[in-house]
């Protein structure tokens, strides 16, 4: 499995992501460049260039048209991948932390800062694709049309359940919720009367103290389904949660905090990626870092493999959408594309075999 | 249950809960004032009656007794007088301080004056305690026996029938004891928080668990781990039990201070340093306040450096039977156990005694017939005199053997385990003082006179020693030349040596190998000898653990074939950052640590066969101690064990097939614990399919929503402006052949 080593950026990765078909790969650092790169070779394709500060989160919409961005500037960006045209500026009162697109396109949510006074807020921006002709790109929403404020502990990451019924988004203080993201009527009674009002709050379904209290999530991922999502947390542990009830279902630990987890289409794997943060990496040898993307198989929750590579934390790990390929973005400014081999496809332990002669 | 220090007895629980109430009032009703200072007078009681005039003259004779213990004057001592002129037979006694008064109850109560009398004296409060009328019940009561309890089984770990050894581990704050399963995860069989404030210590047989509080030291045993003793030393910082587990003594920096209702510490223990404690009743036999050892020269300018503690100050013979303590260059003290008195009430005197050791094994030298226990010591050089080194017999204090040796700059005492060796390793200076060179001076105590062997064939000064336990062979770490000021670790060579064939008793030491290069500063042999660990320890750049065997059953150099020796280095392992090397008590297995007390990077522990080979690799966060339970000797007789070894091979199908067993049965836990795994998977993902599916349709959408195809507003297909085309190098290996040049 010999990786094809992505240098375009100049600074520590933050976030990297495939489109749906898997052809193209999008990155970005914090050098307020974002990246695209064909997936296959790993040649750059070009770079939206805009931003004014560190890029902290990327995502592409399903039908490839549209770039979101979110950045250390307090914007959010969306671009035509096409031209490389910024289509459309949100400004924040905080830097973005997290975006993604609901999985059919319509809409995109954006993971605020608490800073200066402003609570963590999870936003939801209702999204047009203009005349199906990439024209008329520019034409969005100016407000977005939810605001979740997140009162008590500020999240980190959140992304969209299946059928995007459901928010979910984990937070600093090691929980994991779930909101309904739905603008729904509410029928009120006031005198006797009858009132439909729209209901905008973003309700929080549920909260479960998933990971260690205080250990912040660093990253969640979705299976190709959306039925469960995998959590990455400083806690140096991933958890495997459902959707639909937040029910852990299972726990993979590892020896080091960890940054981000995803989870394999195709075969039942899980990848997560960490190390040792930058600022606790003080004297240490480069053994300490433990700077390798961890195999572990997403049934067994057994270890199955490592990868090393990277010489310093694996920032991001995006998994490519047919289960052929996985790429990870580190703390050391390089995008490694490792493309499987047959013997990935072809581990199986002896119950799946037993399993799939039936 | 959380054992913290301050719930461990009930009666400490029932004093808390009545601090709580508060009944000052009745306090303040019914309470006695008892006039303060009254602690230095004493009641003398069954003095002869005498009339006024010979008043004087009693009192007179009578200071010359009280004297003795304490301080006092005639005008201290108050003899009243009756109507008639008489006294009562009685004398009030002030002393200088409470402790006099003490002493004086002590050692003079019950002692007689003259033929007819015989003194009582008592404090001065306790006859107001006790000696009012309806204090104390007039009827006798019997005290009530506490009906028998039965007590938890010592040594029920032993009757273990895998003979797995067990070990205890503390890590963050919490202290687990588990048996250890060899690659498969240990078991627990106790795991508790705040179990210690300082370390845990096993007692050298396994029977207890020491654990360390403020409060002081408790023991801990049986299956359950449940409580044992209690040693109550305020802030006892270093505990060390003796050889037979019979004694514990217990050291803190701050004397301690005696406080009123302490029942088990009195004045006699006020201001010591050190306790020396029998286990079996959990009192104090007797305490000491701590010598420091002579702190090193003051460099110029600078503050004196903080003086060392002598640790372990005392140190016991192999029997128990003596302990003996060190007053640095001045004079050795035995004590007589259990009794703690000096033996042949003197301290030996030896002017400039640097150290000394006991022998860890009863010896019988030949010839000798009486009992006797040895112990070697060493005084450095004074003016012209030699340094020396002697052996001394006890109780006899008779000294059996010197040796006088010149330009000596320290010395090490090194016994084997057995008492048959003591190796003095001397460091020597030239005349210059600019080199230095390690002689080894080899005492056979076991030989008629005690001959002693010198090796002087090292040129290099000896940082490490140590014997084979129950052998003649040792191991020994040399410091090579190191280029003063370079950043790279001192270079060491690690020496074998073993003694020549030479029938029934061991030869001449001759050194079997030296391997040069090495970084290695630790020795750890296996408890059973022939199996040495040699490791590098506390190093930042170098984890290496050597194991080596000594007696290899596979071909022997002609270099070696007089030696009673066949080294073969059987595996090299590395170890992070590892700080500690523990053997199991049989010697079957070896742990490595790395401990958070040294540094914070990968801590854990690791447990390796006796060959090396890594059984199971345990990172633990905040790991601190590891520790094998010791094993008490073995019952066997030496025939009994001799049989054992003849019949290795029988009782090693068996285990085998035990061992065989035990895997499958794993196996094939292993096996149905994936299969229900994956099925419980299989079936979850179903059910979420049919819920999925269920929503779908209520949600009035195709099976096919979230297919990226139909995403809202796809761009029209197949664009016009012509595909892109990608270009991908794929490698692939279409022949390989190999050639051979030349």
């Amino acid at each position: 499995m010999r990786p094809i080593l992505l240098s375009g950026h100049e600074r520590s990765l933050n976030q990297i992501r495939f489109n749906r078909d898997g052809d193209l790969l999008f990155s970005v650092a914090k050098d307020k460049i974002v990246c695209a790169w064909w997936s296959a070779n790993g040649e750059r394709l070009g770079t939206y260039a805009g931003h004014q500060g560190a890029i902290w989160t990327v995502d592409v919409s399903p039908n490839t048209v549209l770039l979101a961005t979110g950045s250390a500037d307090n914007t959010v960006r969306l671009w035509n991948i096409k031209t490389g045209e910024c289509v459309k500026v949100y400004d924040f009162p905080t830097a973005v932390k997290r975006v993604a697109f609901s999985p059919d396109g319509s809409q995109l949510l954006a993971v605020t800062e608490k800073r200066m006074g402003f609570l963590g807020t999870i936003v939801v921006i209702d999204i047009a694709y203009g005349d199906g002709q990439l024209g008329n790109l520019e034409q969005q929403a100016d407000e977005p049309s939810l605001r979740i404020t997140c009162n008590e502990s500020k999240a980190t990451v959140a992304g969209w359940s299946y059928l995007g019924k459901y928010i979910i988004a984990a937070h600093e203080d090691g929980s994991v919720s779930q909101y309904d993201p739905k603008v729904r009527q509410h029928r009120v009674y006031v005198t006797g009367e009858r009132f439909l009002t729209p209901d905008q709050t973003g309700e929080q379904l549920e909260n479960v103290q998933a990971h260690e209290f205080d250990h912040q999530i660093n990253d969640i991922q979705f299976s190709a389904d959306r039925t469960h999502f995998i959590t990455a947390s400083k806690d140096k542990s991933a958890k495997l949660m459902s959707a639909r009830n937040l029910a852990i279902l299972k726990t993979y630990p590892a020896d080091t905090p960890l940054n981000s987890a995803s989870i394999t289409p195709k075969k039942d794997y899980v990848i997560l990626g960490g190390g040792q943060a930058a600022m606790d990496v003080t004297t240490t040898s480069a053994r300490q870092g433990k700077f390798e993307a961890r195999f572990y198989h997403k049934i067994f929750e057994d270890e199955i493999g490592r990868v090393r590579g990277h010489f310093g934390p694996l920032n991001t790990i995006d998994v490519h959408p047919a289960g052929t390929a996985y790429a990870s973005g580190g703390e050391d400014g390089y995008v490694r594309i490792h493309h499987f081999d047959k013997p990935y496809f072809d581990f199986m332990y002896e119950v799946e075999r037993e399993q799939l002669r039936k | 249950m959380a054992p913290s220090f301050d719930t461990l007895t009930e009666q400490d629980l029932h004093e808390e809960e009545e601090e709580e109430i508060d009944f000052s009032d009745l306090k303040e009703q019914y309470e006695v004032k008892v006039e303060e200072g009254l602690d230095t007078f004493v009641v003398i009681d069954g003095l002869p009656v005498v009339p006024e005039d010979s008043r004087q003259k009693l009192v007179k004779f009578l200071l010359r007794k009280l004297n003795t213990v304490g301080q006092t004057s005639e005008d201290a001592v108050y003899m009243p007088l009756n109507d008639k002129g008489m006294s009562e037979g009685y004398a009030f006694v002030e002393y200088e301080t409470p402790e006099q008064a003490v002493a004086a109850v002590k050692q003079l109560h019950g002692v007689p004056l003259d033929k007819k009398h015989i003194l009582s004296v008592n404090k001065l409060m306790d006859i107001e305690r006790y000696g009012r009328e309806g204090r104390v019940e007039e009827e006798y009561v019997a005290p009530e026996v506490e009906p028998f309890k039965e007590k938890e089984h010592l040594r029920s770990w032993l009757g273990d029938p895998n003979a797995r050894d067990q070990f205890a581990l503390y890590r963050g704050d919490k202290v687990g004891v588990f048996w250890n399963n060899k690659s498969n995860p240990p078991e627990n069989v106790v795991d508790r928080a705040h179990w210690t404030q300082l370390f845990v210590q096993w007692s050298p047989k396994g029977t207890f668990l020491a654990s360390v509080h403020p409060q002081g030291v408790q023991l801990w045993g049986g299956p359950s781990f449940s409580k044992q003793k209690q040693f109550p030393h305020p802030f006892v910082q270093l505990i060390e039990f003796s050889p037979l587990e019979g004694y514990l003594t217990t050291w803190s920096a701050r004397p301690i201070q005696v406080e009123e209702g302490q029942p088990i510490l009195t004045y006699e223990e006020d201001g010591k340093n050190i306790i020396v404690w029998d286990i079996e009743s959990g009192k104090p036999l007797r305490s000491f306040v701590s010598h420091d050892l002579a702190a090193g020269p003051a460099d110029d300018g600078e503050v004196q450096p903080k003086k060392k503690v002598q640790w372990p100050a005392f140190k016991w013979s192999a029997d128990e039977k003596y302990v003996a303590r060190m007053l640095q260059g001045q004079s050795i003290s035995i004590y007589e156990v259990p009794n703690m008195n000096l033996l042949g009430k003197t301290s030996v005197k030896i002017e400039g005694v640097n150290d000394f050791e006991w022998s860890p094994a009863t010896v019988t030298r030949e010839g000798v017939k009486q009992y006797e226990q040895l112990l070697c010591f060493w005084t450095p050089e004074i003016g012209s005199n030699p340094a020396r080194v002697a052996m001394m017999s006890v109780p006899s204090k008779e000294i059996v053997r010197t040796r006088n040796l010149f330009n000596v700059s320290d010395v090490k005492l090194h016994w084997q385990s057995q008492g048959a060796y003591v190796c003095v390793k001397v460091d020597r200076h030239s005349k210059s003082k600019k080199s230095m060179a390690t002689n080894l001076e080899i005492f056979r105590v076991r030989e008629k006179g005690v001959p002693v062997e010198v090796v002087d064939s090292l040129k290099d000064t000896v940082i490490n020693f140590a014997w084979e336990p129950n052998g003649s062979r040792f191991v020994l770490i040399t410091n090579g030349e190191n280029p003063t000021g370079a950043a790279v670790p001192p270079k060491t060579s690690v020496s074998f040596f073993a003694s020549e064939k030479k029938g029934i008793t061991a030869g001449n030491f001759k050194l079997v190998r030296t391997i040069e290069k090495k970084t290695s500063n630790g020795i750890y042999w296996s408890p059973k000898g022939r199996f040495v660990v040699v490791a590098t320890v506390h190093s930042q750049s170098n984890f290496d653990l050597d194991f080596w065997d000594m007696d290899f059953e596979g071909e022997k150099t002609d270099a070696d074939k007089d030696l009673a020796a066949n080294l073969q280095l059987m595996k090299t392992n590395e170890h992070y950052g590892v700080t500690d090397i523990e053997w199991d008590p049989t010697g079957r297995y070896v742990v490595s640590s790395a401990s958070v007390w040294t540094h914070s990077m990968e801590n854990g522990w690791n447990l390796h066969t006796f060959s090396g080979q890594t059984l199971s690799d345990n990172p633990t966060e905040k790991f601190k101690q590891f520790a094998w339970r010791p094993r008490p000797p073995t019952f066997l007789s030496k025939e009994e064990q001799k049989q054992v070894r003849k019949n290795l091979r029988e009782y090693s199908k068996e285990f085998d097939e035990e061992d065989k067993y035990a895997v499958d049965i794993a196996n094939t836990a292993v096996v149905e614990t994936r299969k229900r795994v994956l099925n419980e998977w299989l079936a979850w993902t179903r059910r979420e399919k049919e819920l999925l599916a269920e929503e779908k349709e209520a949600f009035g959408l195709p099976e096919e929503a979230d297919s990226p195809k139909l995403a809202k507003d796809a761009p029209v297909g197949g664009d016009s402006e012509g595909d892109t085309v990608v270009e991908e190098i794929v490698e692939e290996i279409i022949e390989e052949t190999e050639e051979i040049i030349g």
